[in-house]
């Protein structure tokens, strides 16, 4: 198990394919996604690293928290998670994970806290079918109907579906597909709808459906390894190019050796001819 | 710009698609892109465009109507949509509504648009 990210919803678009589809998309972004903590088995009883992400003011941060973050080395974060990780997957505090974390074409599971409808009848909460719109009904159209039976129980059982506070949960919906990243703008897409408004926040983990993928970069992606890489990649670059140009001036030595040479070889045979001249 | 339309803005520069300026009343020539088995060949479409939604960006879609064998047809076309393969406008029409759905109720004399002798193309900003 490796950990999840927090990301901000941005809104929806589509994107158009080489091969005629469209595929609607929901856009997150990731901002500044930071480990804040971590949870040890010997310490906390559990592995986790604690998330988080969002710029906030400093000013507006509780006491508490400005010294959880300081103790991090960590800007105040706005919005701050948890995630289970196995125990060889927790990642340093301070590491900044990028979107490059999912690749395209996996399925993850994104949950959020959904809009909220307020106080809401039985036909838009429950998709209960309403009552008919004549045939002696009267006032009642969009009401329950019957709740239960007769004096025999003489209550209505718990958790019968009736009307009341709807939305504003949280809600986890699975199975999505990522489409598209990219670590630069720390923007992923996944196909279809994610529960929340725009710009609210949401988790997105691997999805518990499906067979965990074997090209997941584990711990997770992050900027540090990317930056690693890069230096790595940069300094072997350098050192072509050192030897390329080593190369380039022992080869033009050569050459001036060589037409040096040739150069004296030259003067000798006019030396010589000269002194053929005057004998 | 946000994001969104930061993106928008950027894959329409990487579809590269020239659409022509037209409005609803327009008769165009839609060429849309057929699979049949392996091979693909481009059908043409013509018809009065009916209708224009959700502007000139990635989402904006048209409507074309046209009558095939004494039957009404309409189609709606992505204005970006990969499977198009031209749009192009034959006749400019003149009309005094953004959406023409009036011309469903209507058959052959009662059903023509004048055709606009003024059109000049729209500045590029």
């Amino acid at each position: 198990m490796r950990s999840g990210i927090i990301a901000k919803k941005v809104g929806m678009t589509r994107l158009f394919m080489e091969d005629g589809r469209q595929i609607p998309v929901t856009v997150l972004q990731l901002d500044g996604l930071q480990v804040v903590a971590q949870r040890t088995a010997d310490k906390d009883g559990y592995t986790a690293v604690q998330l988080g992400t969002g710029t906030a003011k400093a000013k507006r941060v509780s006491q508490a928290m400005r010294g959880h973050f300081a103790i991090a080395k960590v800007a105040p974060k706005r919005k701050v998670a948890e995630f289970r990780v196995a125990p060889e997957n927790l990642i340093n505090v301070g590491e900044e994970i990028t979107a490059d974390h999912y690749f395209e074409g996996q399925f993850v599971d994104v949950s959020g806290t959904s809009i909220g409808k307020g106080f809401a009848g039985a036909m838009k909460r429950h998709n209960f079918a309403g009552l008919r719109a004549t045939h002696g009904v009267s006032i009642s159209h969009r009401s329950h109907g019957s709740t239960g039976q007769c004096q025999d129980p003489g209550k209505v059982f718990k958790g019968k579906k009736m009307a009341g506070h709807m939305g504003a949960a949280r809600v986890t919906t699975q199975n999505l597909q990522v489409v598209k990243t990219d670590a630069e703008r720390g923007v992923i897409m996944v196909k279809g709808a994610v529960p929340g408004s725009k710009g609210g926040w949401v988790t997105v983990k691997d999805a518990v459906k499906k067979p965990f993928p074997e090209n997941a970069i584990l711990p997770a992606a992050l900027r540090s390894a990317a930056e690693e890489a890069k230096r790595l990649a940069e300094e072997a670059a350098a050192q072509a190019a050192a030897e390329e140009e080593a190369a380039a001036k022992a080869a033009a030595e050569e050459q001036a050796a060589q037409e040096a040479s040739a150069l004296k070889d030259a003067e000798a045979e006019i030396e010589a001819d000269k002194k053929e001249g005057d004998q | 710009m946000d994001l969104i339309a930061q993106l928008e803005a950027e894959q329409i520069s990487d579809l590269g698609k020239t659409i022509p300026d037209f409005k609803a009343g327009d008769t165009v020539r839609v060429g849309y892109k057929v699979t049949e088995g392996s091979r693909t060949r481009v059908q043409n479409f013509e018809g009065v465009c009916i209708s224009r939604k959700n502007g000139e960006g990635v989402a904006g879609s048209f409507t074309v109507r046209k009558i095939s064998f004494g039957e009404g047809v309409e189609r709606v076309f992505p204005l970006y949509s990969t499977n198009i393969d031209a749009i192009e406008v034959v006749r400019r029409g003149k009309v005094r509504r953004a959406k023409l759905y009036y011309l469903r109720d209507r058959r052959g004399k009662s059903a023509r648009i004048a055709e606009d002798n003024t059109y000049k193309p729209k500045k590029k900003a």
